[in-house]
């Protein structure tokens, strides 16, 4: 049975991007670990890291958890990092990002210390989807309808 | 037998009406004006309504403003390179005359827009991360589409026969279509620093609709811009094709 030319490069093409798909899935599936930018608490609990090793690790800010000071004419920052499981304290002594708050998200780098807390030499925000004007936050509080974590004012 | 014959005959069909040159010419000169008004139209709305009365983020404050441009830039980085995937399909398949000509003209804009969102990204993630770069899931597959774009660009135009060019273009262009289902799903199979989808097909937005509206009007804006370019340059490339054609003929007659 003949096939016309067009069909053929056709069936080749979608043989070959059919091999890709799956080439890049096995691959991505394989590196699964490796493609995390940090590791939450609860990761951290159930599979610590060694002590010393850098790795990232990202959360909400506990609410009530932050306590700020100054050192050497630094500020330096102790607060506790939860996914709503586990917790992890985290020293950082340096300028704390705009965006950094009790109850936003935020991402450390740094390493485990013997004591299980974690010494942070860089923290960055993270910022979640919801992007709503602060009058809306304010009468979503007044209902009571006010859902996100925590409190950021 | 006669089933498998005729099918892709008739879809040959179609396609070749409008693969015809001097039809898309014909066509184009006469969409072309509304395009572009349109375009502009709508990205002056769009972005003056989300920079100048649209209201502020409850914790960003101004900088989220930035998202009018960033986000429908981004959004025309993933679809620009969707077109010209198809492009290449068509180019590859059917060997359709002007879908090869689209798909040289479609990388430079898309390489463009993807330079437009990373650079807003990086400009928004300084003050909000505390970096300007990071190397998470999305930003990384985010690069190599900007990557594949300039790897496209260079590509067709290697060669001293154009034809070759797009055959090594159209195949490198189809390689990256992995990259796209990586970009979109990054935010949601890894933990990254960037955010999830704020608006997407199956829940609700999680941004108040005072702020949702002259995005879409802004990514409306950006997408027939991104059209009215794309249909500038292919027929200026079209009809350089034309004048190439009638000096190679005028020459051969001078010979003759």
């Amino acid at each position: 049975m003949a096939m016309s030319r067009k069909h053929r490069r056709l069936v080749v093409l979608l043989v070959c991007l059919a091999g890709l798909g799956a080439a890049t899935a096995f691959a991505l599936t394989a590196l699964r670990d490796n493609m995390v930018f940090f590791l939450a608490p609860a990761d951290i609990a159930s599979k610590a890291p060694s002590v010393g090793r850098t790795f990232r690790i990202g959360g909400l800010v506990e609410t009530g958890s932050v306590a700020q000071a100054r050192q050497d004419g630094k500020p330096v920052a102790r607060f506790r990092v939860t996914d709503g499981k586990a917790a992890v304290t985290v020293d950082y002594a340096g300028v704390l990002p705009d965006l950094f708050r009790e109850g936003q998200g935020v991402v450390a780098l740094g390493a485990l210390r013997a004591d299980g807390t974690f010494q942070a030499s860089e923290v960055l925000a993270k910022h979640d989807e919801t992007y709503m004007p602060p009058e809306v936050a304010d009468a979503l509080k007044k209902s009571g309808q006010w859902n996100p974590p925590a409190n950021t004012r | 037998m006669n089933q498998i014959a005729t099918s892709p005959a008739r879809t040959g069909h179609v396609l070749h009406r409008f693969a015809n040159p001097g039809r898309f010419l014909r066509l184009a000169a006469r969409v072309q004006p509304y395009l572009t008004v349109a375009a502009l139209v709508l990205l002056v709305v769009g972005i003056g309504w989300g920079m100048f009365f649209a209201p502020a983020d409850r914790i960003q404050h101004d900088a989220m403003r930035i998202i009018y441009i960033h986000v429908p830039a981004a959004w025309l980085a993933s679809s620009g390179y969707l077109a010209l995937a198809v492009c290449s399909v068509l180019s590859l398949v059917w060997r359709h005359p002007l879908a090869d000509l689209a798909a040289a003209e479609i990388s430079p804009v898309g390489a463009a827009v993807t330079a437009v969102a990373l650079a807003t990204g990086s400009i928004w993630g300084r003050p909000m991360w505390g970096a300007w770069w990071v190397w998470d899931a999305r930003l990384t597959s985010v690069l190599v589409l900007f990557f594949l774009y300039l790897g496209h660009v260079a590509l067709v135009r290697a060669f001293d026969d154009p034809e070759r060019g797009q055959r090594a273009g159209a195949i490198l262009a189809l390689v990256g279509v992995v990259n796209l289902p990586i970009i979109k799903f990054s935010v949601d199979w890894w933990n990254t620093l960037h955010q999830p989808a704020s608006i997407t097909l199956s829940g609700s937005p999680t941004m108040d609709s005072r702020m949702l509206w002259p995005l879409l009007f802004s990514a409306l804006g950006f997408s027939l811009g991104f059209g009215a370019l794309v249909m500038a340059r292919l027929r200026a490339a079209v009809m350089e094709r034309r004048i190439r054609g009638l000096l190679l003929a005028q020459a051969r007659e001078g010979n003759a």
